[in-house]
């Protein structure tokens, strides 16, 4: 038998209240997550990437269709017949056990011995640096240790996978990069499946060995961070991640690999992606930091410079309805390279831009 | 758990996996709700037994005749309503027109109405002046208007009674200064149970209201004086219709316990000054007539509805206002 | 104006200060001469002749003080444990799930007991126990006012268990069922130690509005089964004596601890 995944999801719909307020959490969405993989579901409030962990949790039944985990079907299992285990986003630490209880908790409910228990509660307070704190309550926890609680008391059953619901939200931003990075580590040591939740599409870029960008209930493009940031396939990813300009253009035909396109302005540019009919419009997604300007070129003119430290944001205006959107990075000196009023020229290397399917 | 249910299942056919999913849910559905009723039911059973049944046996009584010793005789007869407007005259057997019981039922709804206007005006100043205080002597004003609340009606009741008695400390305290020659005459008067009720059910109106003012957002009240407000106009234009949910609140609250009142006329009014409860209780007892107390048992629940719809149709009101 | 800063306060309203220390004058004045009088030397209940503790030493060995003091113990322990009991079962079934048929009149049903008279409520439970003693010769003796103060102990009780379960975070229990707890032991183990204090609170209520009840027991009370309240009543009614106020200030003390037992535990933090 080939290699099963390690958590499946086939064409799952799950759907909320009685119309006319249903709500369609998700709507026929089918996902493989591979072993040892750090994936992430990524997508803003109510696109259904909670539902679909919770689905995975057996914390909620779907209307329709499979969940399997490592082969198995699993979508009519309770939650404690599950062999996953779940990091809260409000953590839900139990307030009136100790760190030491808390982390035991799911190693008592299976029946361990007890010098087995204390060893593993032993071992996981050392693997989330938490050693010395095992009699404390989590009323008495900063954010920071709580959120090291919680991943200690999943991880001490060694589940398969784990399931994270947006973990580092409650956390301050410092705080939060320092966990990331962690996070990851810790992901790469025990070999788990990591099956993470975010709405912060850094997160996802920067830990995610595979992303699945959800909006609506459906998953709009699954792929490495590199595919999701430079290959978007629509335009809600390619919106959704990082900041981008969309330009209506004229395909003009094929050349060295790319589309050649005309925007508002004039200005022409190679595009990759699959190839349109010549001389049909097209909308294509161009990063702000993937255009360079030069002083004194005709394409457009700069109506807006915002400082932002390292680099400048300038508003082009291309034509009277066409603006773009350009980040070059300032001067050594920190100054700005081009000024409100100047007419620059606009130079976008060949395949920097994409062609949107929407 | 069976092997079978963890064993792989990759020829599984689509619709197999739909009726586990739908049985699965089904099973939770039924679960649920065998939990609910389960959990429930005790307490339902025992407040419908002991507490809805007893009700009903009392409307079918208000249409029974009365038994000859207490207690009642079968028979439909809705002589105990007619009891309410007429008396029978003893030598004609004549039906007539008779205000008695009207005015007992007048002088409750008056003497609960007239409490429940004075705890206002108590009470709004006092539960405004709680909300506005820091939050550590906050707690220990809600403790202390709490309080009284919890203890023994009766007993609170009493001390009323030592203090407004002929020999009472208020008598005794004006007698002394000189202002009267003889003792006023406050106990048994309608004046009495008045304040005995205002002294009662005080609590009852200052905790919504305080509950009210204490989510009050101050940042409205620093708008209105920055946009030229007087003192007494942010009161009255900001401040009571944003505690309007806890005014109608702490009305009924008081209205409802001071309309069925029992105790307070009891001892205040000392049996000469009725209220509805004791025209109640006196046909259950030395009166012997339980239909007609049943039929009045069953109007002062009706007043008591009437005032809870008046507050459902308010907050219903209010809560349609909000969502626009 | 005395202090410029009086007039800056902009939450400050004139005079609702004096009215508020009035409204607590008000609350605890009479009670004040009540217990103060306790303690009089004399007869009288409102002249100081010296301070004395012989009223506490007579009400002690009354006998029918303390006849009706255990039957009012009785009484109240039995309808707290069953209250309580049934309270507790009630609020996890009317709380933090989805709403259920039938969920709505369920909570009207446990709050009924709040919004009938009692003096209906108690002609009502006599007609009720009477027309059963009449029909079929059952008598439950102390039954008939240990199930009539359970029936009304039961709002009382709910109120605090269901706040502080509406309080609780529901993640709790799903993080206990996803480290492998049955739902027994979910409950067991996470939902009623958090549950604690409100049910301790709930109980509190329930023995005070059961200890404290006069209107319902005095209808529904049989021959012999004179409360404590009953028994002060008559008391009052024979002579007003400092001995009726000593009674009087005990039976308050016992309120004023349950209550602040109730209110100290229910605040506890989570």
């Amino acid at each position: 038998m080939a290699e099963s995944a390690a958590v499946e999801a086939r064409s799952v719909t799950k759907t909320f209240g009685v119309a006319p307020d249903l709500v369609r959490a998700l709507d026929d969405v089918s996902v493989a997550i591979e072993e040892n993989e750090f994936f992430t579901l990524l997508g803003p409030s109510g696109c259904g990437k909670t539902t679909l962990l919770r689905l995975i949790a057996g914390l909620e039944l779907p209307n329709s269709g499979d969940i399997l985990l490592a082969g198995r079907s699993v979508v009519h299992l309770p939650p404690h017949e599950r062999p996953v285990n779940t990091v809260f986003q409000s953590y839900a630490l139990f307030p009136h056990m100790s760190v030491a209880q808390n982390i035991a908790f799911g190693l008592e409910m299976r029946g361990l011995a007890r010098d087995e228990i204390a060893r593993t509660v032993g071992e996981m307070l050392t693997l989330v640096k938490m050693q010395g704190l095992d009699a404390r309550r989590p009323g008495q926890l900063s954010g920071g240790q709580q959120q090291r609680v919680a991943l200690a008391r999943a991880l001490a059953n060694h589940p398969k996978v784990l399931l994270l619901d947006e973990p580092l939200s409650a956390l301050d931003l410092k705080l939060r990069q320092g966990m990331r990075g962690e996070l990851k580590s810790l992901q790469r040591r025990t070999g788990i499946t990591f099956v993470f939740v975010t709405h912060d599409q850094e997160e996802a870029l920067t830990m995610s060995d595979r992303i699945a960008v959800m909006d609506r209930g459906r998953v709009q493009q699954l792929g490495t961070p590199l595919d999701i940031y430079e290959r978007p396939v629509n335009k809600f990813v390619a919106d959704f991640i990082g900041d981008t300009n969309f330009l209506e253009a004229t395909a003009l035909g094929e050349e060295g690999g790319f589309v050649r396109c005309r925007c508002a302005g004039g200005f022409e540019l190679l595009v990759g992606g699959i190839p349109p009919a010549p001389g049909a419009t097209v909308t294509v997604a161009l990063r702000p930091e993937k255009i360079v300007l030069h002083p004194g070129g005709a394409h457009g003119t700069v109506t807006q410079a915002v400082y932002v430290g390292t680099d400048t944001n300038y508003v082009v205006q291309l034509s009277v309805k066409t603006d773009l959107g350009v980040r070059v990075q300032n001067a050594v000196d920190g100054r700005a390279r081009f000024a409100v009023g100047e007419h620059v020229g606009i130079e976008v290397p060949p395949g920097a831009a994409r062609l949107l399917k929407d | 758990m069976t092997e079978a249910a963890l064993s792989p299942m990759p020829a599984e056919s689509l619709a197999a996996t739909a009726d586990r999913v739908a049985s699965a849910r089904a099973r939770m559905h039924r679960r649920f709700l065998e939990i609910r009723w389960g959990l429930a039911g005790p307490a339902l059973l025992v407040i419908g037994v002991f507490g809805i049944v007893p009700l009903l046996i009392i409307l079918v009584y208000s249409f029974l005749k009365a038994g000859s010793y207490g207690g009642v005789e079968w028979g439909f007869s809705t002589a105990a309503y007619v009891q309410f407007l007429f008396e029978r005259d003893i030598f004609d057997e004549q039906l007539r027109f008779a205000t008695d019981y009207l005015q007992i039922f007048a002088r409750s709804i008056l003497l609960a109405l007239g409490a429940t206007v004075f705890c206002l005006v108590i009470g709004f100043p006092t539960a405004y002046f709680m909300a506005t205080r820091p939050a550590s002597s906050r707690n220990l004003w809600v403790f202390l208007i709490t309080l009284p609340f919890w203890t023994n009606l009766l007993i609170r009741t009493y001390s009323m009674m030592l203090i407004i008695r002929d020999e009472g400390l208020i008598n005794d305290f004006l007698l002394w200064t000189g202002l009267t020659g003889r003792p006023i005459v406050i106990l048994y008067t309608d004046f009495a149970i008045g304040l005995g009720l205002l002294y009662s059910f005080l609590p009852f109106m200052v905790l919504p209201l305080y509950a009210s003012l204490e989510k009050l957002d101050f940042r409205f009240v620093e708008a209105a004086f920055d946009l030229y407000a007087t003192r007494g106009r942010v009161l009255r234009r900001i401040i009571i219709p944003l505690a309007k949910p806890g005014i109608v609140a702490g009305c009924l609250l008081v209205f409802i316990p001071a309309i069925g009142a029992f105790i307070t006329p009891l001892m205040l009014g000392g049996g000469k000054q009725m209220m509805i409860g004791n025209l109640i209780a006196l046909q259950f007892g030395s009166s012997r007539n339980w239909p007609f107390g049943s039929a009045a048992s069953l109007i002062l629940m009706a007043l008591v509805m009437i005032a809870l719809i008046i507050y459902v149709r308010s907050s219903a009101d209010r809560s349609k206002a909000s969502h626009g | 104006m005395a202090d410029p800063r009086a007039t800056l306060d902009l939450k400050r309203q004139p005079g609702f200060g004096p009215v508020a220390w009035f409204c607590l004058f008000m609350l605890y004045a009479p009670i004040a001469v009540l217990f103060v009088f306790s303690f009089n030397a004399g007869r009288s209940v409102n002249n100081w002749s010296g301070f004395s503790l012989d009223w506490y030493v007579k009400a002690f060995h009354n006998e029918g003080i303390q006849d009706a003091a255990w039957i009012s113990l009785q009484v109240a322990f039995a309808a707290t444990l069953a209250a309580t009991i049934l309270a507790t079962a009630a609020a996890l079934a009317t709380t933090r799930t989805r709403p259920w048929a039938g969920q709505t009149g369920a909570y009207l049903v446990i709050n009924l007991p709040l919004m009938v008279p009692e003096i209906v409520t108690a002609i009502a439970t006599l007609s009720f126990f009477a027309l059963i003693a009449s029909l079929s010769g059952i008598r439950f003796g102390l039954g008939t006012l240990i199930i009539t103060h359970t029936v009304f102990c039961i709002p009382f009780a709910y109120l605090p268990i269901r706040a502080r379960l509406e309080g609780m975070d529901l993640t709790l229990e799903q993080a206990a069922a996803d480290l492998y707890a049955t739902p027994w032991q979910a409950f067991r183990r996470v939902t009623l130690p958090l549950l604690a204090p409100g049910i301790s609170a709930g109980a509190a209520l329930a023995f005070i509005v059961s200890f404290d009840d006069f209107t319902i027991s005095q209808f529904v009370a049989g021959p012999g089964q004179q409360t404590l309240p009953i028994y002060i009543y008559g008391a009052i009614r024979r002579g007003v004596t400092p001995e009726v106020n000593a009674i009087s200030t005990i039976l308050l003390m016992i309120s004023i601890l349950f209550v602040s037992a109730s209110f100290l535990i229910g605040r506890r933090r989570q």
